[in-house]
């Protein structure tokens, strides 16, 4: 190969590099490591966590444990997936766009909504871009969030925000749902869009339809934060006016995996798609006149409209889309219904258990769907401690809007009634 | 085209698109169903406040066997890495190791939950500190996130630092500088951030032209976007020279790692006097591009600037635990949650499998597969820029076209036939008919040779029945698109109506 | 291609035919050739102004974005509404029923700077 590139050695090729700039020390890595070496250190890492899925786990807030069916990991080893690039080459990329093309409709059915995109990183930045698409179809420029919502997608949102592309007015004020006449005390003529999460951050349902009536008062778009299991049993979004729908999607046969990757839903009526970040699948044809699939409407991204472009985001999360396809796909949506069912019944029963036992008291008494708050008479740190000892994840802590200490409990499928009786006879009797 | 021209040199029969999920399977197939419900059940209208649904969403109705085979087709129409040989200039299509898919999936790392607490967590935050230290170490910029998702993420990430940066210095700025060679993410990016791009000339070289860049230079700059080796796989040796005088007024400079496979342990970006550069792990640290992500895009800082990064970063302790912190002047959160961690730990176990040396090895190997390639390419197609390459380069089809007809465009469908994915083509914007090739060091002389043989029989092709490659491709699943059709009446989901 | 010489052109490739003090303009058949494939014409409303030289919407084909800059100035008194569902006629008949808007113009004489027919195929032919 020398021989034929012209040069005695390698290093020749890198002429170009200043002296100056050559790095001449040894990289402050470690050695190559045999495959039997690395595979145990990954063990021992792996060996040094305790995993929720080998507790019971009562943990949510925006990442749930839910059961992952079986051939959803075996769909995603298909190396023709995961070794793929982006399909911008349609011809040999049929397999990734018509899973993408089935998922943006699965999303279209849960949400109510017209259109749906290849997706996005996650919740959080699904929610940015769902303030920013408003900014950009009302040519106005601020946004006003319920401070219910994640207080990690606020936060997302905020940092965004110091780029000066959008005003957030966050409504903070709340007591575990939050108030519409609240949030129209904060609308304007500036206002681009009312962003609320229902179920919210405390597992707690808004009321939908007086804030879509506020958005609409106020010309704003209503952008509606969903969690996709829930909409399994819940009325779609698009029923109380919601012009855009976004959520994370790690619930559709995503694995916890320490937060990441997830998946950032985001769907939007028809008459916005042009205003729309991320990719975009549609059918076509091919020359012969077969049906084909090929990634479209890109003239609003960035490496066509660069500096004018929708977003940008230059690849979406596509295993984890066709994650949820093959997830959607396996459950139906009976099983979904099932599932969802199940989630809030036990949650239900859950909560009427702790507080049964007289040492949680609740702070509000809204609908809730899978995931509650109460608050814990004593300790609530030492609680949590002491369970996971006892082999429990007692749900994540929480710091209420007065102050008090809140746990947050999330209740999956997978619980059984005989952990759940079993935890709360242990949490009762510390 | 007539029946008589020949379709392909190895035809495999086309694999025609099928059904969608939706129209196959029947009404009374399941797969997975819901568990027994042992708890009492509820009155999902009573307790959910009356905002139930009253028509389930319509999805699939398959057996476990029909998803399967339905999956198993979609994946015979794709094309990876492990099908062939993927040259896409600017995206590193490396070989993924499999001991990466496997490490990956160990439960101790899938089954986390974000809120964990940190004494049920040592393991990954150790990881993570590990492969940031790692990266900081390879950047030559000892402050590191892992937070961003992407690139694109990352690029954003690092202008609102140099954002934070300077406005905490009480000297906003309005405008950005990129070459006319940067992706289109730079000036996205730039918008995204609330700056206004300023777009520079490149030299005769394909280099940043000093005098335009001075040109540019003032106190309104807050930043310069390069991307070294730049999108024509060239390295620009004035790089001290660049930087200085993005520094001198005050400005900082900015490393779009995406080339950064053909550097590593040569040449570090912050020996460069870059303040700030990401890092795609998808394409340097041989995550698999997972038909479009998740990827992930770490931020390497100076030393300066690392007290502004995103949070949280995860740092160690004097008692050898590892926990989760905030920089004290922090922009803020870019995401939920610790970063896409399943993507973290397979390039971790990537970079612990080769090393320092394999680090500095793959940089070598790459450049000089791309030189070989580029070698045995040159006088087939022109090069424009005809100087020693990085790990890419990029060739022109001007030539072939006006004395053909035969665009780039149809010379990359026709590569398909050869069974090869084709290069990154009509990339970057300043090359006419370009084609970008980046081979990477995973793949084979072998590989290398054969598409250097299939593109001149292409050329020749082209010369002696210019129909047959335009008319191409002829033995994929599914022949030329109508992309117009797609774009002027959008069909983005299925409809029983449509079907 | 000529361009027809019953109009005159502006180097940012529209056509303009004036009648009165009215002003239909559309881009030329050298600009539709360019492009490609039209997917997508982004209009004004009616009633909005425009300024000479500034842009009034934009144009795509599947893999590029053109902006529309207008030759005169005045307020929009019809907008080809025909384009929103079939942008194609801009391929078809860039001269004619591919017209984008007509513009009531402050001033009738700002078409007389614009390029003739030949002028305009000079200017093309020139690159």
């Amino acid at each position: 190969m020398l021989a034929r590139v012209g040069v005695e050695a390698v290093d020749e090729l890198f002429a170009d590099v200043p002296e100056q700039v050559r790095f001449m020390g040894a990289l402050g890595l470690p050695g190559p490591m045999s495959e039997v070496d690395l595979v145990r250190h990954l063990r021992d890492l792996s060996a040094a966590n305790v995993p929720a899925t080998q507790l019971v786990s009562f943990a949510g807030a925006g990442i749930y444990d839910h059961h992952v069916p079986s051939v959803v990991d075996h769909i995603l080893r298909r190396p023709e997936f995961f070794t793929a690039y982006t399909p911008y080459q349609p011809e040999v990329s049929q397999g990734t766009l018509q899973a993408i093309y089935e998922y943006q409709t699965m999303i279209c059915e849960l949400t109510g909504m017209d259109a749906s995109n290849a997706s996005m990183y996650d919740g959080a930045t699904a929610f940015v871009e769902a303030a920013l698409m408003a900014c950009r179809v009302l040519r106005r420029s601020s946004v006003v969030v319920a401070g219910t919502a994640h207080p990690e997608w606020l936060e997302t949102l905020e940092t965004y925000a110091a780029s000066g592309l959008v005003e957030v007015r966050v409504e903070e004020s709340h007591d575990g749902v939050c108030d519409p006449e609240r949030m129209r005390a904060l609308c304007d003529e500036t206002t681009a869009a009312l962003l609320v999460s229902s179920p919210n951050f405390f597992g707690n349902l808004e009321d939908l339809a007086g804030l879509g009536a506020v958005a609409r008062e106020a010309g704003a778009l209503f952008v509606v934060a969903a969690n996709p299991i829930m909409l399994g049993v819940m009325a779609p979004p698009a029923d109380f006016g919601a012009d855009i729908v976004v959520g994370e999607g790690q619930p559709l046969g995503g694995s916890m995996s320490f937060g990441g990757p997830g998946l950032g839903f985001f769907a939007c009526r028809e008459a916005h798609i042009r205003q729309m970040p991320g990719r975009l699948v549609g059918r076509t044809v091919d020359a012969d006149g077969n049906d084909a699939f090929v990634l479209t409407l890109s003239t609003r991204e960035q490496h066509i409209r660069r500096e004018k472009a929708t977003s940008n985001i230059c690849s979406n999360h596509a295993l984890n889309a066709l994650a949820a396809g093959a997830y959607l796909a396996a459950v139906g949506a009976e099983g979904m219904i099932g599932i969802a069912r199940a989630c809030v019944a036990k949650a239900h029963y859950l909560r009427d258990a702790l507080l049964a036992t007289g040492r949680f008291k609740a702070p509000w008494n809204h609908p809730f769907a899978h995931e509650f708050a109460l608050v814990y008479e004593g300790d609530a740190s030492q609680m949590h401690d002491e369970m996971l000892s006892r082999g429990y994840l007692a749900g994540v802590l929480l710091e209420a809007p007065d102050g008090r200490d809140l746990v947050l409990f999330a209740v999956t499928e997978k619980r059984t009634r005989s952990e759940i009786d079993a935890f709360v006879e242990e949490v009762a009797s510390l | 085209m007539s029946g008589t021209v020949p379709n392909s040199p190895a035809g495999a029969p086309p694999r025609g698109p099928r059904e969608t999920i939706f129209e196959i399977g029947s009404p009374e197939s399941t797969c997975v169903t819901a568990p027994d419900l042992d708890v009492p059940d509820v009155d999902l209208a009573q307790v959910m406040g009356g905002a139930v649904r009253t028509a389930p969403p319509r999805l699939p109705h398959v057996t476990e066997l029909e998803i399967m085979r339905h999956y198993a087709h979609l994946a015979e129409m794709n094309f990876g890495v492990d099908s062939g040989f993927y040259p896409l200039g600017s995206c590193t299509m490396k070989y993924n190791p499999r001991v990466n898919e496997d490490t990956c999936r160990l439960e101790g790392f899938t089954g986390l939950h974000p809120y964990q607490p940190a004494q049920t967590v040592q393991g990954a935050l150790e990881l993570m500190y590990g492969l940031a230290q790692a990266l900081g170490e390879i950047s030559g910029l000892p402050g590191v996130t892992l937070q961003p998702a992407a690139g694109a993420h990352g690029e954003l990430t690092a202008l609102m630092i140099f954002r934070a940066a300077h406005e905490s210095a009480g000297d906003p700025r309005r405008k950005v500088v990129i070459p006319d060679t940067a992706h289109g993410t730079n000036p996205a990016t730039v918008t995204m951030c609330g700056y206004e791009t300023v777009t520079i000339p490149s030299d005769g070289n394909g280099l940043v032209d000093m005098d335009a860049l001075r040109s540019v230079l003032d106190t309104d700059v807050a930043a310069f976007m390069l991307t070294n080796p730049n999108t024509l796989g060239l390295f620009d040796p004035n790089i001290l020279r660049i930087t200085d005088a993005v520094h001198e007024v005050g400005a900082l400079a900015y490393c779009d790692g995406a080339n950064l496979n053909a550097i590593m342990g040569i040449s570090r970006p912050g020996d460069m006097g870059f303040d700030a550069m990401h890092i795609n792990l998808h394409k340097t640290f041989s995550t698999p591009h997972g038909g479009g992500g998740p990827g992930a895009g770490p931020v390497c800082v100076t030393e300066a600037l690392s007290r502004y990064l995103p949070g949280p970063v995860a740092v160690s302790f004097d008692d050898g635990t590892f926990g989760l912190d905030w920089p004290d002047a922090s922009i803020g959160r870019v995401r939920s949650f610790h970063g896409n961690f399943g993507v973290l730990v397979r390039a971790y176990t990537y970079l612990r499998a080769i090393g320092a040396s394999g680090v500095r090895e793959a940089a070598e190997q790459a450049v000089l597969s791309a030189n070989y390639l580029k070698a045995r390419l040159n006088g087939v197609f022109d090069v424009p820029y005809d100087r020693g390459c990085m790990h890419e380069f990029v060739l022109s089809g001007a030539r072939l076209k006006r004395e053909t007809g035969v665009r780039t465009l149809d010379v990359a469908k026709r590569l398909l036939d050869h069974g090869f994915h084709p290069p990154t083509v009509y990339f970057p914007l300043l090359v006419e008919e370009a084609l970008m090739i980046e081979p990477t060091e995973t793949e084979p002389l072998s590989a290398l040779d054969s598409f250097a043989d299939a593109l001149i029989a292409i050329v020749d092709e082209a010369r002696s029945n210019p129909d047959l490659v335009r008319g191409a491709p002829y033995t994929t699943p599914v022949r030329r698109l109508d992309e117009a059709r797609a774009a002027r009446t959008p069909d983005l989901r299925w409809r029983p109506s449509s079907a | 291609m000529a361009h027809p010489n019953d109009r005159v052109y502006s180097e940012e490739h529209e056509w303009v035919v004036a009648e009165g003090d009215t002003a239909i303009i559309g881009i030329s058949h050298f600009a539709q050739d360019q492009l490609g494939e039209v997917v997508y014409v982004d209009l004004p409303s009616v009633g909005d102004e425009v300024i000479a030289g500034e842009t009034f919407g934009e144009i795509e084909s599947v893999k590029s974005v053109s902006e529309l800059y207008s030759p005169v100035s005045g307020e929009i008194v019809e907008v080809n509404e025909a384009l929103g569902d079939s942008p194609e006629t801009v391929n078809a008949d860039p001269h004619g029923e591919g017209w984008m808007i007509k513009v009531k113009m402050e001033d009738a004489s700002q078409v007389d700077g614009l390029m003739s027919a030949e002028e305009y195929d000079e200017f093309v032919a020139q690159g």
